[in-house]
C-alpha cells in the first residue's frame, strides 16, 4: 500500500469520529429535551425548553447528514454494508426524526389544543424512538455484522440482541442527561432547579450504563478483549475509569453548588470518553469484525479531493456555528421567547 | 414485467420515487422562496416601504415550515442511497458520495447556521447583519442545488471517470469533467427556473385568494396583497418564456446524449427523418407500437432537431431491455409541456389586464391564478419523472443497471419500510400542507414600526391559532 492509500483512511476515520461525536453531543441535548416532555407538562416550561434549542437544532442535525455523506464518499464500502445491515432501525429512526423535526413548527402552528397535544407527544415520542434506534445501531455495530465478499450477508433482525437493546436504553438515558444539564445551563428558577434534580438521578443511571456496557463490550469478540489488555494499550485504558469517576464527582459537586455550565461539560466528557473507548475497541475495523478501514475506503483521488474541501470548510462551519450559539447565548426565560 | 424475484426491486424503486418526489418539492420551494425573501428584505431596506417588510414576515413563516420539512425529508435521502441502493453506493460512492459531502459542507451548514438568525434574529442583530443572514440562506439553497444537480447530471451523462477493472467501481479521474458534465448546465438552469416559477405561482395564488375575498366583501384589497400579486406575476412574465427556452435547449442536449430517452418520451418506435409529433397516444411496450396516436406531421423533427429534415430516434434502435418505459414518460413530459404553455399564457394575460386596468379585479383571471397554485410543482415533478424514469433501465446511464444497484434486502424489510414511509409521509406532509394553506388564508399583517429595531421577527406568532376554520 502506498503512503497516501495507507494514511488517508486514518485521517478520515478521525474526521468521521469527530463528526459523529459532535452530532451525538449537539443533537443529543435536542433529543434529550424532546424526551423530557414526558416529565415536564407545564406549557410555559415546555416553550422555554424548546426556545433554548429552536435557533440551533437544525444545524445540530446537519452533523448527522455530514456523517452519512462522508461515509458515502470516503468509506463507500462501509456505507453500503452498514446501512442495509441496520435497515429496520435506520428507517424507524428516520421516521422518528421526521416527527421530531416537524413538531418544532407544527406544535406552535396547531389550530386546536388537541392537535397541539398530539404534536407535543409526537415531539417526545419521536425524540425517544430516534434515540433508542441510534443506540441499537451503535450496539449492533459494535457487536459486528455478517458480511460476505464485502457486502452485507446477514438477516434483517441480526442487530436486535440484549446488548443492542441495552445500548439503546443507555443512549436514551445519556441524551436525557445531556438535555437536563443543558437546561441547567440555559434556564432559570423553577425549571433549572427541577433539571438539577433530574440530572442527579440520570447521572447515576448513566454511570451504571457506562459500567455495564464497558464490561460487556470486550467479551463480544476475542480481539476486543485482546485490544484492551495488550501492552501498551492498557496504559491508555487505565486512566479512563479514573476520568469517568472524576467527571462524575465534578457533576455532583457542581449540581449542588449552583454551577451552571459544569454539569453539561461533565456529561460531554462522559460521552467523549465512551465514544473514544468504542473507537479504540473497534480499531482498525470499519465494519467489525471483517472489513478494515482500508477495505472500505474510496480510491485516493476521492479521499484527497474531499479532504481539501473538508480542511477548508470545517473551520468555517465551526466558526459560524459558534457565532449562532453566541448570538442566542444566556439564560432563556418566558419573556425572552423568540416568538 | 412482474416476476417474483424482482418484486423487492420494484418496491425499492417505488419507495425511492415516493421519498425523493416528496422531498424535491421542499428544496424547490425553499430555493424560490428564499430568493423572493431576499428581494423583499432588500427592497424594504432600500425603500423603507413597510409593505415589503409585511410581506417578508408573512412569507418567512411559510419558509420556516417548508424549510423544516425539506430538512427532515432530506435526511431520509442521505441515508436511503445506502439502505436501499447499496451496490450503487459501493460502486459510485467515490464520485456521487463526494459530491453529496460537498453539498453538506458548502450548503447545508450555511443554510442551517444562518436560518436561526434569519428566523429569530432581527431583535438580536442589526438590519444589515440580518439581511446578510437572509442572503447566506439563499446562497446556501442555490449552492445545494448546484451540487445535487451535478451529481444527478453525472448519473445521466457520466464522464471524467474510469472503471476499476477488478471491482467495477467508478473511480474519479477529472473532477471538473465530472461536475461540469454535458447535461449539468441545462439541468441547473431548468431546475432553477422551475423553482422560481413554482413559488411565483404559489405566491400569485395566495394573492388571488385575498383579492377574491376582498372582492366578495366589496372592499378595496389591501395594498400589501396587491403588491404581492403584482410582484409574483412580473416574476411569471419574466421566467415562463425563459423556462420554455431552457426546456427546449435541455431537450436538444438530451437528444445528443440520451437519444433512447427522447424516443421513449416521444413514443416513437422507428427512427426517421421528417418525423411527426404525437400530441396523444398510448405507447405499448409489448406490441412496440403507439396506439390511438394523434400526430402533427413534421413537427417532431422540427421541435427535437430544429430542422424539418432532422432525424429522430426510435425505440426499436435499442434492445428491448434497454428501453425506458415509454407510457410513463410520454405522459409526464406532455403534462409538463402543457403546464408550461398555460403558465406562459397566464403571464401574457396578466400583461393585457394590467394594460386594461383590470389586473387586480378580473374575476376569471383571479380564479385561474388560484387554481394554478400547484401548477409549478406539478410541472416540476413531471419533469423529474421524465428525466429519472427516462434514464431507466440505468442508474448511471449506459453503465450501471438499476437492478444491479439495489441492496440485498429481504422482501419483509422492504414491505415494512414502504408501508412505514407511506403512512408517515401522507400524515406528516399532509398535515404540513394543511397548515400552509391555513397560514396563507390569513392576510399579511400590517406593521407600522419601521424604525423599531427591537421588533421581534418570530416565525410563529401570528393569528392562525385564532382561526378555527379548517380548510
Amino acid at each position: 500500500m502506498s503512503g497516501l492509500a495507507y494514511y488517508l483512511p486514518f485521517i478520515w476515520a478521525f474526521i468521521v469520529i469527530l463528526a459523529i461525536s459532535i452530532y451525538v453531543i449537539l443533537d443529543g441535548f435536542d433529543l434529550g429535551i424532546g424526551m423530557l416532555f414526558a416529565f415536564e407538562k407545564k406549557p410555559e416550561h415546555r416553550d422555554v425548553m424548546i426556545n433554548t434549542i429552536a435557533p440551533v437544532w437544525d444545524g445540530n442535525e446537519t452533523w448527522m447528514v455530514l456523517g452519512g455523506a462522508t461515509l458515502f464518499g470516503v468509506f463507500p464500502g462501509a456505507y453500503s454494508t452498514l446501512l442495509p445491515a441496520f435497515y429496520i432501525p435506520i428507517i424507524i429512526m428516520l421516521g422518528a426524526l421526521i416527527f421530531r423535526g416537524v413538531a418544532f413548527e407544527f406544535r406552535i402552528m396547531a389550530h386546536s389544543p388537541g392537535y397541539r397535544t398530539f404534536w407535543n407527544k409526537g415531539f417526545m415520542a419521536g425524540s425517544m424512538l430516534a434515540s433508542f434506534c441510534q443506540g441499537c445501531i451503535l450496539g449492533g455495530y459494535v457487536q459486528g455484522i455478517h458480511t460476505h465478499d464485502g457486502a452485507f450477508a446477514g438477516g434483517p433482525m441480526d442487530w436486535l440482541t440484549p446488548f443492542s437493546v441495552l445500548c439503546g436504553l443507555s443512549v436514551i438515558i445519556g441524551y436525557a442527561l445531556l438535555g437536563t444539564t443543558w437546561l441547567v445551563w440555559r434556564t432559570s428558577d423553577e425549571l433549572e432547579a427541577q433539571c438539577r434534580r433530574w440530572s442527579k438521578r440520570l447521572s447515576i443511571l448513566m454511570l451504571l450504563c457506562i459500567i455495564v456496557v464497558s464490561c460487556w463490550t470486550p467479551f463480544l469478540h476475542a480481539p476486543y478483549l485482546h485490544h484492551w489488555l495488550a501492552f501498551p494499550n492498557i496504559l491508555f485504558g487505565l486512566p479512563v475509569p479514573l476520568l469517568v469517576a472524576l467527571f462524575g464527582f465534578m457533576m455532583w459537586h457542581s449540581l449542588d453548588k449552583d454551577h451552571t455550565i459544569t454539569p453539561f461539560l461533565c456529561t460531554i466528557g462522559w460521552f467523549l470518553l465512551s465514544l473514544v473507548g468504542l473507537a479504540i475497541t473497534i480499531w482498525p475495523y470499519a465494519v467489525p469484525p471483517t472489513l478494515t478501514l482500508w477495505d472500505v475506503a474510496s480510491p485516493v483521488p476521492s479521499q484527497l479531493f474531499q479532504l481539501v474541501g473538508t480542511v477548508i470548510l470545517l473551520p468555517i462551519i465551526t466558526g459560524y456555528s459558534i457565532y449562532s450559539y453566541y448570538l442566542f447565548r444566556g439564560k432563556v426565560t418566558k419573556a425572552d421567547g423568540y416568538h | 414485467m412482474v416476476t417474483d424475484h424482482n418484486i423487492p426491486l420494484i418496491i425499492a424503486r417505488i419507495q425511492f420515487a415516493l421519498t425523493v418526489g416528496v422531498h424535491i418539492i421542499f428544496p424547490a420551494f425553499s430555493i424560490g422562496l428564499s430568493v423572493f425573501l431576499t428581494f423583499l428584505e432588500g427592497m424594504w431596506l432600500r425603500t423603507t416601504d413597510n409593505r415589503y417588510l409585511n410581506l417578508f414576515k408573512y412569507w418567512l413563516k411559510v419558509f420556516s415550515i417548508v424549510f423544516g420539512m425539506g430538512v427532515v425529508s432530506g435526511i431520509v435521502m442521505a441515508y436511503e442511497f445506502g439502505t436501499n441502493w447499496a451496490r450503487f453506493s459501493a460502486k459510485a460512492g467515490p464520485i456521487t458520495g463526494v459530491l453529496l459531502s460537498y453539498e453538506v459542507m458548502t450548503a447545508f451548514f450555511m443554510e442551517a447556521g444562518f436560518l436561526g438568525v434569519m428566523l429569530f434574529g432581527l431583535n438580536r442583530v442589526g438590519r444589515k447583519m440580518h439581511f446578510f443572514a437572509t442572503c447566506a440562506v439563499t446562497t446556501g439553497t442555490l449552492i445545494s442545488m448546484t451540487w445535487i444537480l451535478a451529481s444527478n447530471s453525472w448519473m445521466q451523462t457520466p464522464q471524467g471517470y474510469i472503471i476499476d477493472p477488478k471491482t467495477g467501481h467508478f473511480l474519479p479521474k477529472d473532477w471538473l469533467a465530472i461536475i461540469f458534465n454535458p447535461s449539468f448546465p441545462y439541468r441547473i438552469i431548468h431546475m432553477g427556473l422551475a423553482a422560481m416559477l413554482s413559488v411565483a405561482f404559489t405566491v400569485a395564488a395566495a394573492g388571488a385568494w385575498h383579492l377574491l375575498k376582498a372582492k366578495k366583501n366589496k372592499i378595496q384589497a389591501d395594498s400589501t396583497v396587491r403588491l404581492m400579486f403584482s410582484l409574483s406575476l412580473w416574476m411569471i412574465v419574466a421566467t415562463a418564456p425563459l423556462q420554455i427556452l431552457a426546456g427546449d435547449m435541455h431537450g436538444l442536449n438530451t437528444l445528443k446524449y440520451q437519444p433512447a430517452k427522447i424516443a421513449a418520451i416521444e413514443g416513437d418506435w422507428i427512427s426517421e427523418r421528417r418525423a411527426p409529433e404525437l400530441l396523444f397516444g398510448i405507447p405499448n411496450m409489448k406490441t412496440e407500437h403507439t396506439d390511438y396516436a394523434i400526430s402533427v406531421p413534421l413537427l417532431g423533427s422540427l421541435i427535437l432537431t430544429h430542422d424539418i429534415n432532422g432525424k429522430v430516434p426510435g425505440l426499436k434502435d435499442y434492445p428491448a431491455d434497454q428501453r425506458a418505459p415509454s407510457p410513463i414518460v410520454f405522459f409526464s413530459f406532455r403534462i409538463m409541456v402543457a403546464l408550461g404553455g398555460i403558465m406562459l399564457l397566464c403571464g401574457l394575460w396578466s400583461l393585457w389586464l394590467r394594460h386594461r386596468g383590470r389586473f387586480f379585479t378580473h374575476p376569471l383571471f383571479l380564479r385561474v391564478m388560484l387554481i394554478m397554485a400547484p401548477a409549478g410543482f406539478v410541472a416540476l415533478l413531471c419533469g423529474w419523472v421524465t428525466t429519472e424514469v427516462g434514464r431507466q433501465p440505468w442508474t448511471v446511464y449506459g453503465l450501471l443497471r438499476t437492478e444491479d444497484s439495489a441492496s440485498p434486502l429481504a422482501l419483509s424489510s422492504l414491505s415494512f419500510s414502504m408501508l412505514f414511509f407511506v403512512v408517515i409521509y401522507v400524515f406528516v406532509f399532509g398535515s404540513g400542507l394543511l397548515m400552509l394553506i391555513r397560514l396563507l388564508r390569513t392576510a399579511p399583517e400590517a406593521t407600522d414600526n419601521t424604525h423599531d429595531d427591537t421588533m421581534i421577527l418570530g416565525s410563529h406568532h401570528h393569528t392562525v391559532s385564532h382561526n378555527k376554520e379548517v380548510p
